[in-house]
């Protein structure tokens, strides 16, 4: 079986999942004990307001034909309308899900840049300082509430140092056109200089905040399939012909590394964008997971049943990703 | 010459590997550490009344100090005394979770892995696959919508997102010993099916969920600590790491003991877990 054929098992096999985890949600977020409308509408509203916001939201109905109109709205690409901005979740969430991506992308990116150096390193250099601080990091990077990092990287360099925004993800001032939705690669393609340095200047705590416990593992990760790697016969046999340490490290020793990198990266993004929840509390960033969070306070359960949905299909995409691209750094992957 | 079963060499074996690792040791005294100042905190604690729902306005907002070694919060309290009160809720957190999923997730792989083309065997890999397919954040968090938010409702949310990844473990570990001659002997002799699972297969897959156990702890208390940081979980004045964090941070950047002391407290407990899982796993070289 080909590629194609991979792509479309697999896709197939993740409706049924999808299915089931739309149904488990809903059936939660409909179950409410106490008056999420009431909730909503605050203490001042009267009984016809909330009769009349329970009929809009189809809440009169019997659960069955509750969840009938979801799915048809479902299927349409709409949520339902969301009890805490009365807005429509879809609409809501088109401007958020971009935020968070961006967040996530980037921490994916910072995990690789720091971890695959430190990692790498460490090896090389087993048993140096260096090795015993990379070490030493990651035993503790690991171990790090993500939320707190993120509370002290504002105190110290944000408060104290000013190098960063303490919060937010851009400068009100500077306005820019919604291309892509992120916006550091919107400034981009405008060619608008200060607007990129704005965005990737907001980005960089919450997303340094979000991958370093991602860095630790990647860094562990490298060091320890680098060394087996070098302990390996076939690289002593190439240090017996005088290749040079430089071309065995990275000819050898780092391409192993790299396939059993893209696995942990894979896994990691379930870890980041469950993070994201905290990061993006702690910063203010305008992204899906903030807002699930105060979803779930204010009992909005349309937004809470599509924010999980898309972060499961999110989590499938990325586990997809990975195993395609498996097969291209391990030729004997076979997709079948 | 000393005549050794095969259980008391591998019990040997695991105790010398453990103590080996001079890392063990460090995890396991501050484990240790953290339990012994969780049962004693009341006679530890310098101001055991400020555990509660205490005002002293008099004594608020002080930096760390001789009298308050962490310094003092919004209302006066004592920051160093909530912190050790707070290691309670968080060991009852995890001891909750783990029974709880652990109870759900080993008999529910067991059955699967016993009979996997079975109907039950069938919908309970079905059920895991929709659990996995958020990360457990996001689902305990959603769970909690239907419910009012307190530790109890964290406990709950927490145990329903992870108890799959149990069955998942056992479920394998099961398919694998399911085909050892002594299984085998024993269907042919004609064994009932509960005596087989309980008697012959259980006690082999107890390692490797005794360390994932072990390992999970301390992803259990971040994830118990970001609950309650985001408001679901213990309720003021229950004192909490997570929530201690999240009420001081209104009181930034000036107050920044309010928020620092009880995350390196989260930090410390969680380093501790992680060493000693470490050190468990390797002594008991189960890979993972």
């Amino acid at each position: 079986m080909g590629l194609a054929g991979f792509l479309i098992r697999r896709l197939l096999e993740a409706i049924p999942t999808l299915f089931g985890l739309l149904v488990l949600i809903f059936l939660i977020a409909r179950v409410i004990p106490g008056d999420p409308v009431r909730l909503a509408l605050g203490p001042e509203a009267t009984q016809e307001q909330i009769e009349a916001f329970r009929r809009e939201l189809g809440l009169d109905h019997p659960l069955w034909l509750q969840f009938v109109t979801y799915l048809q709205d479902l299927s349409r690409g709409e949520f339902g309308i969301s009890l805490r901005t009365h807005r429509s979740v879809s609409e809501d969430l088109r401007e958020l899900v971009p935020a968070t991506l961006e967040l996530v992308g980037s921490a994916l990116l910072l995990s690789v840049a720091f971890g695959l150096p430190a990692g790498i390193l460490s090896a090389v250099y087993r048993n140096s300082w260096i090795d015993a601080s990379v070490r030493l990091a990651a035993v503790s990077g690991v171990a790090l509430p993500r939320f707190w990092v993120g509370i002290l990287l504002q105190i110290f360099l944000a408060y104290r140092l000013g190098l960063f925004p303490i919060i937010g993800r851009s400068d009100p001032g500077i306005s820019l056109p919604q291309l892509t939705g992120f916006r550091a690669v919107d400034a981009l393609l405008v060619g608008n200089m200060p607007a990129f340095l704005d965005a990737v200047w907001h980005l960089a705590l919450p997303a340094f905040t979000l991958a370093l416990p991602t860095i630790a593992q990647v860094a562990r990760l490298v060091r320890a399939s680098m060394i087996e790697v070098l302990g390996q016969q076939y690289i002593l046999v190439h240090k017996a012909y005088g290749l040079p340490p430089r071309r065995i490290i990275y000819r050898f020793a780092l391409r192993n590394a790299l396939t059993s990198t893209l696995t942990l990266i894979g896994l990691s993004f379930g870890a980041l964008i469950e993070n994201a929840f905290l990061v993006e509390v702690v910063f203010s960033w305008p992204g899906i997971s903030a807002y699930g969070a105060q979803a779930v306070l204010a009992k909005d359960f349309n937004a809470v049943v599509a924010v999980t949905l898309v972060i499961g299909l999110a989590f499938l995409v990325a586990n997809l990703v990975v195993d395609l691209l498996y097969g291209l750094l391990d030729p004997r992957v076979r997709y079948d | 010459m000393t005549k050794e079963t095969p259980a008391s060499t591998s019990r040997a074996r695991f105790v010398r590997r453990f103590l080996q690792n001079p890392l063990s040791l460090v995890g396991a005294m501050i484990v240790g550490g953290v339990i012994v100042l969780a049962l004693f905190a009341p006679w530890i604690a310098p101001y055991p009344e400020d555990a509660g729902a205490s005002v002293h306005f008099d004594r608020a907002l002080q930096p760390p100090n001789s009298a308050h070694w962490f310094g003092t919060d919004e209302v006066g309290r004592d920051i160093f005394t909530r912190v050790l009160f707070a290691a309670r809720p968080a060991l009852v957190f995890v001891v909750v979770v783990l029974a709880l999923a652990l109870g759900i997730g080993v008999p529910t792989g067991l059955v699967a892995g016993y009979r996997p083309d079975s109907i039950l065997g069938r919908v309970i890999l079905r059920v895991t696959d929709i659990f996995l397919a958020v990360p457990p954040l996001a689902l305990a968090l959603a769970f909690t919508v239907a419910l009012q938010p307190n530790l109890l409702t964290a406990m709950v949310a927490v145990s329903f997102a992870w108890w799959p990844w149990y069955t998942r473990l056992v479920y394998g570990e099961v398919l694998r010993i399911r085909k050892e001659p002594f299984v085998e002997a024993a269907v042919a002799l004609g064994q009932k099916d509960s005596l087989i699972m309980l008697r012959h297969i259980l006690p082999n897959v107890v390692s490797p969920v005794l360390v994932k156990a072990t390992l999970d702890v301390s992803f259990i208390i971040l994830l118990g600590s970001s609950l309650s940081f985001l408001g679901i979980g213990a309720q003021e004045p229950t004192p909490d790491w997570g929530a201690m964090v999240a009420r001081g941070r209104l009181y930034l950047p000036e107050a920044w003991w309010l928020t620092t002391m009880p995350g390196m407290a989260i930090f410390v407990t969680v380093i501790g877990f992680n060493l000693l899982g470490d050190a468990l796993r390797d002594a008991l070289d189960v890979r993972q």
